[in-house]
């Protein structure tokens, strides 16, 4: 036992100089609770695309627990003991509303590979505060917009009370432009037997549900054992229908309707590599748009810390972030006056491959070369 | 009309639910003297041994037993290794070790499971629904569940009221020193009803696991409505446990299903929600203060 304990931390020793030259990179996410696996796809699709792009760096990782508080202490602990300048990582809107404003009052840089609150886009926007993945009305517009192309009038939208939840809804509403009903289901909430209930009593002509995570897995499993799915179509945006979330649900999902900024089809060269370096690095586990945007971070930061030089001098890493200079597995990406993604959207479907299990196909383009309507009030 | 039925049968599943953990726990409560905050920690044991079993194997049978064998073991081992030690202690020390033991479990729940919640499927029986109204499919597994906790209440009252364990048991609720004083293995009875009260909160676990998502901590979320069961039934009364569970389980659902789309009528959608969920949380609440003045003792108080 005791020389086990001396391999191991002989090991460790050696493992450590390989990294000790590399910018120090805060990662604050969810790792624990229903939603963990969000939190290991950013972590794991961050390093991929870090050690894309070549630039020298090292880790450090910390779960939240998907609590605002923790995710305060722990980028005070990342900020001020060890004076890490370069935070990112962080899942859930709730979170980042709260940890973003501390990170940028420290004089820090933040990029978000996931949440996106309104709050944080329009008159709150800030220079050192860069959004890599997509703001959250806009991920849920896309999906209004393909309710809407799709011919539909009468809408049942559902979300978790929080703010991404609300950033959800207002952006399904936005596009969507026809009759809708919200309601608004607990964050921590898994049994959606009420919620069932009461989209049978609405009959309306499409659901639209935003729950990430294992609440999306919880949602679509009742939905199909109250003999809703195959009544009422669906339409999700991306976090609904994740990799994890149609591998537990099983061919049930096939036949749902999606929307996304990204998937595992696209035909270029960045996402193609992108693709056989997570297959290579993590086979069974599928691999999602949280991981894609990680990794799309990973590139934009790594290119912006060879550019500056490292994390020395704050300014011109900002510059060097701002200059967007990485090729998106998206393919089209700039950012917009508010530092959140100008992208194009498709329009996907749940379809079943040789196995019977569902595989997302990418089906058109919805909208394109689209920000956020935030932007405009963000006065820099 | 059949939104409200379907609402019903939602409380009904939930009412059940909340029976399963009461009863163990009025019972441990009424004849043991003992405050078991750990009692949810029992119900998370029985969630995760059954999902874990269920996903090595691929069977829900396997893991209904291998639940409730797990939570009837780690009953027999709580009492025989605390709880014995604190039947004489005053409730303060009872309350600070099944604290202690909340957090024993569920840390030893992450050490061996992780962070991250199990997901398991129902059965493939009961996978689909049932047409129960003309318009209204109702999802077979949950009214599996109903069954369930039907049958189980059915099978504790044939239990406590017609063998002669039973009459112990009542007994000890009533009176449990002259039950002592009249000779009884105290002892026995009291590591077989709290083996009795852990299978049937391992139980509640198992049958809920395909539906709540199984993580730590669970058992603390559902432990402080089983309470407010507790205490409204009345203290050591089964036949309270079940009234009051199925009461406040329909009339929990009823307020969160009704009260924020009444809300929504004068307020915006998420205030109106978190308006509504605030209150009909404070709801079961509200209903034991009532019941408590009322009846200080609750409905079925088994104690004179």
């Amino acid at each position: 036992m005791k020389r086990l304990l001396t391999t191991a931390s002989l090991l460790a020793a050696m493992a450590v100089p390989a990294f000790a030259d590399g910018t120090k990179i805060g990662v604050i996410t969810t790792l624990s609770g229903p939603a963990g696996y969000l939190g290991e796809q950013i972590r794991d699709g961050l390093a991929l695309g870090l050690d894309a792009s070549g630039a020298a760096y090292e880790l450090v990782v910390e779960d939240d627990g998907r609590d605002p508080n923790t995710g305060v202490q722990v980028a005070d602990r990342m900020l001020n003991e060890e004076g890490i300048k370069l935070l990112t990582g962080i899942v859930f809107s709730n979170v980042s509303g709260a940890v973003v404003p501390e990170a940028l009052d420290a004089g820090a840089i933040y990029v978000s590979p996931n949440a996106a609150p309104s709050g944080l886009a329009g008159a709150k926007c800030h220079p050192n505060y860069f959004v890599v993945s997509w703001q959250n009305d806009s991920l849920h517009e896309a999906s209004g917009a393909a309710a809407k192309k799709l011919g539909y009038t009468t809408a049942v939208a559902l979300a978790p009370n929080y703010q991404a939840g609300k950033d959800a809804i207002e952006g399904f509403k936005r596009e969507f432009g026809g009759e809708v009903t919200e309601i608004y289901t607990g964050v921590e909430q898994s049994d959606f037997a009420g919620e069932m209930a009461q989209i049978r009593d609405k009959a309306p002509q499409v659901v639209f549900q935003f729950h990430p995570g294992g609440q999306g897995i919880a949602f679509l499993k009742q939905y199909q054992q109250s003999g809703l799915l195959g009544t009422i179509p669906m339409v999700l945006s991306e976090p609904s229908y994740d990799g994890v979330i149609l591998k537990a649900v099983g061919p049930a999902a096939v036949g749902l309707t999606g929307t996304t900024h990204w998937n595992a089809d696209f035909d270029n060269e960045a996402s193609k590599a992108m693709v056989a370096a997570w297959t290579a690095a993590h086979p069974d586990v599928p691999l999602t748009t949280y991981a894609q945007q990680a990794y799309d971070t990973g590139l934009l930061i790594g290119a912006a810390l060879q550019k500056a030089g490292g994390d020395g001098d704050i300014a011109a890493l900002q510059a060097a972030i701002k200059s967007a200079e990485f090729t998106s597995t998206r393919g089209s990406f700039a950012f917009g006056p508010n530092q959140h993604p100008v992208q194009d959207w498709y329009l996907t479907a749940i379809e079943a491959d040789a196995a019977g299990n569902p595989v997302i196909v990418t089906k058109e383009k919805i909208r394109e070369a689209v920000g956020d309507v935030y932007a405009a009030d963000c006065k820099m | 009309m059949i939104l409200l039925f379907e609402q019903l049968l939602n409380g009904l599943q939930y009412g059940v639910t909340l029976f399963l953990l009461a009863a163990g726990l009025t019972l441990i409560f009424g004849i043991m003297g003992v405050i078991n905050l750990a009692h949810g920690a029992l119900y998370m044991v029985g969630a995760f041994a059954a999902s874990w079993v269920a996903i090595q194997t691929g069977s829900f049978w396997g893991g209904l037993l291998s639940g409730l064998a797990a939570s009837a073991i780690a009953g027999v081992a709580v009492e025989l290794g605390v709880m014995r030690r604190l039947y004489a202690r005053d409730h303060l020390d009872q309350v600070l070790a099944t604290f202690a033991l909340i957090l024993i479990f569920n840390q030893s729940t992450v050490l061996i499971f992780g962070r991250q919640p199990l997901f398991t499927s129902v059965p493939d029986v009961f996978s689909g629904s049932v047409e129960i109204l003309p318009g209204l499919p109702y999802p077979t597994y949950r009214l599996f569940v109903i069954a369930v906790g039907l049958a189980v209440a059915l099978g504790l009252y044939l239990l406590i009221n017609k063998t002669r364990v039973g009459m112990l048991v009542r007994a000890g609720a009533t009176n449990r020193q002259m039950v002592r004083a009249l000779g009884v293995n105290i002892q026995g009875l009291y590591t077989a009803v709290f083996a009795l009260g852990a299978l049937l909160a391992g139980l509640a676990g198992v049958m809920a696991s395909p539906i709540v998502s199984v993580q730590v901590g669970m058992g603390d979320e559902i432990i402080l409505a089983t309470f407010v069961v507790v205490v409204i039934g009345g203290v050591g009364s089964v036949k309270g446990a079940f009234v009051a569970g199925i009461v406040l389980g329909m009339f929990d659902t009823m307020l969160r299903a009704f009260l924020p789309g009444l809300l929504q009528q004068v307020m915006p959608g998420p205030e109106a929600q978190a308006l509504g969920v605030g209150v009909s949380s404070m709801g079961i609440y509200l209903m034991m203060a009532l019941v408590l003045l009322v009846r200080p003792r609750g409905l079925f108080a088994a104690r004179g």
